[in-house]
């Protein structure tokens, strides 16, 4: 029994979600391998080579690889899969995108975003908004899975020294081509791995306010994170979207400024270990979860924590 | 160009659910059930693609129990032309609605899908990518713009990080995200339109496929329950309590 793992990357770097993918193969027994399909990729496999419990790499390298688009990078894993037993993407935008495509070729069912491996062939997943986990049995062959990276510690990074075996790159099938790529660029760290999160909502009430989070943020050294509410009325960016549909997070601490805890904000966020919440409305669903609630106006109450940090 | 929309029906948004004290799932029954909110994004777009004179035709298809055809009417009431429902009682999982929506692909020959870009009930994100694998489709997923021009899709999609712009050819898979676009709110004459549209109904078994799922859930248990929080009287003490008890600053 050997897992394969798609390596997340931006050819550059290797990203952490494929530590934590890496973790969760490890506890299926077995060998793990990490594949690392792009183009110019050669230090992200040297990188994948080190990661602990890694037995081997492959590299697939070719210019269309480079973008990530899902009709190559499935039909890379495909030429490949025939050697595994179990193959397991990062629940990330780009794992979520070309695993179901693998699965569906490979006619196996796919199990989404497991939050824990029961046996080889048994996980666990949260459904309906985290309000219920399911656990499920595949008798398929061949077990297609996504991992939900926060429920799964990361895999020593060094102290590996796997072999790194270079595989036969896929034709570029034509369907689809890449345009561009609009990153939002930031200092601070990323939200799906940071140690802490300060998150606003609709409470913060316009973009401007928004920025009283900032000093909050670089004292815990956390990444910023918002509701949809805050999102969709354009107080921040898509991507820091926390909930159900956006990011799942679990940081050590995470602390809810003006977001009232909407059932799918709390999908994102409730398995963090600490969670404050700063809230007007004592009643706000958001103190059912928190362990920590303070209830007042943000905008003294937020300065005032800086300053008593 | 047709334009295929399939639709879920699924607990409404804002049901909390309740798992079953046998722990066979949730407990579904006399629940408010409504669209999936990323497929009501999907009609929507199909419908604009049909105001703006791209699409032809839109047709909404749902599989599952007899009750989907309110879901139908409902995507109609929106602005699909007509209904399609593969009628089964039996557990539809993703693979399986992507082999009854292939067939329903092969029969109708739409040069676009537009589906949501996961169900809020079992939040598998997985449909609209196995339906572009079973037929050789390209596929833009979680799609935040949508352009249709000279037989490709330029579509523009939420990843980690912000925005990417892949183009597809045409014949495409295309799934939603948030925001896509703001669907409408049906109103009373269209509610009585949509129940004069064509809703054609058919079996797994007049396509050809076989539903039986392939995961086999064991028991669904409720998650762990974070012990009672409290409430601090001020910024001191809140301090105090993050950096003496719970340790995390």
């Amino acid at each position: 029994m050997t897992s394969l793992v798609i390596a997340e990357h931006d050819n550059a770097q290797l990203k952490g979600a494929t530590l934590n993918t890496v973790a969760a193969a490890a506890k299926l027994g077995g060998d793990v391998h990490v594949l690392v399909a792009g183009g110019g990729a050669q230090a992200v496999a040297e990188q994948a080579a080190r990661i602990a419990g890694v037995s081997k790499v492959l590299l697939a390298d070719a210019p269309h690889l480079a973008n990530g688009l899902a009709e190559n990078l499935a039909a890379q894993v495909l030429a490949v899969a025939q050697a595994y037993s179990h193959i397991l993407f990062p629940a990330t935008a780009s794992g979520k995108n070309v695993a179901p495509r693998v699965a569906a070729k490979l006619d196996v069912a796919q199990i989404s975003d497991i939050s824990a491996v029961d046996s080889a062939d048994t996980f666990e997943r949260p459904i309906y908004a985290g309000n219920a986990i399911a656990t499920v049995q595949s008798s398929d062959a061949v077990k297609v899975i996504t991992v939900r990276t926060t429920a799964f510690d990361a895999a020593a990074a060094q102290g590996g020294s796997a072999q790194v075996d270079t595989v036969a790159p896929v034709a570029d099938s034509g369907l689809s081509s890449f345009v561009g790529r609009e990153v939002a660029k930031s200092d601070r760290p990323e939200l799906a791995g940071a140690r802490a999160v300060v998150s606003g909502g609709r409470g913060l009430g316009s973009a401007e306010n928004f920025k009283i989070l900032d000093p909050l943020a670089d004292k815990l050294g956390a990444a910023l994170g918002a509701s949809r509410a805050a999102v969709d009325a354009g107080y921040a960016p898509n991507d820091w979207q926390v909930g159900q549909t956006g990011k799942i997070v679990a940081p050590q601490l995470y602390v809810a400024v003006g977001i009232s805890g909407a059932i799918q904000h709390l999908a994102g966020m409730k398995d963090s270990k600490v969670i404050v919440a700063i809230n007007k409305d004592a009643e706000a669903p958001i103190f059912g979860v928190a362990d920590y609630g303070l209830v007042g106006d943000l905008f003294t109450l937020v300065p005032e924590l800086v300053s008593a940090l | 160009m047709k334009v295929l929309v399939p639709v879920k029906r699924v607990v409404d948004y804002n049901v909390k659910v309740r798992v079953k004290s046998d722990q066979t799932g949730v407990d579904i029954a006399n629940v408010k059930m409504s669209m999936n909110p990323f497929d009501e994004i999907a009609v929507e777009e199909a419908t604009r693609l049909k105001e703006n004179g791209t699409a032809s035709e839109v047709i909404a298809v749902s599989c599952g129990v007899a009750q989907c055809q309110e879901t139908l009417r409902t995507a109609m009431a929106i602005g699909a032309d007509r209904g399609v429902l593969v009628q089964t009682d039996a557990e539809l999982q993703p693979l399986a609605v992507a082999k009854l929506l292939k067939a329903l692909v092969d029969k109708e020959q739409p040069q676009l899908v537009i589906l949501g870009k996961q169900a809020i009930d079992d939040d598998a994100n997985q449909t609209g990518q196995m339906l572009a694998a079973l037929l050789d489709w390209p596929q833009a997923t979680f799609a935040n713009k949508v352009e249709i021009a000279d037989g490709k899709a330029t579509v523009t999609r939420e990843v980690d990080g912000g925005l990417e712009t892949v183009a597809l050819k045409l014949p495409a898979i295309v799934t939603t995200d948030l925001r896509l676009n703001e669907p409408r709110y049906v109103t009373l004459p269209n509610i009585m339109k949509a129940k004069k549209k064509t809703l054609d109904t058919v079996t797994p078994q007049d396509l050809g496929v076989d539903p039986a799922p392939r995961l086999k859930t064991l028991k669904v248990t409720e998650p762990p329950a974070r012990k009672a929080g409290i409430k601090v009287p001020d910024v001191a003490t809140l301090v105090d309590k993050l950096k003496n008890e719970a340790k995390v600053v």
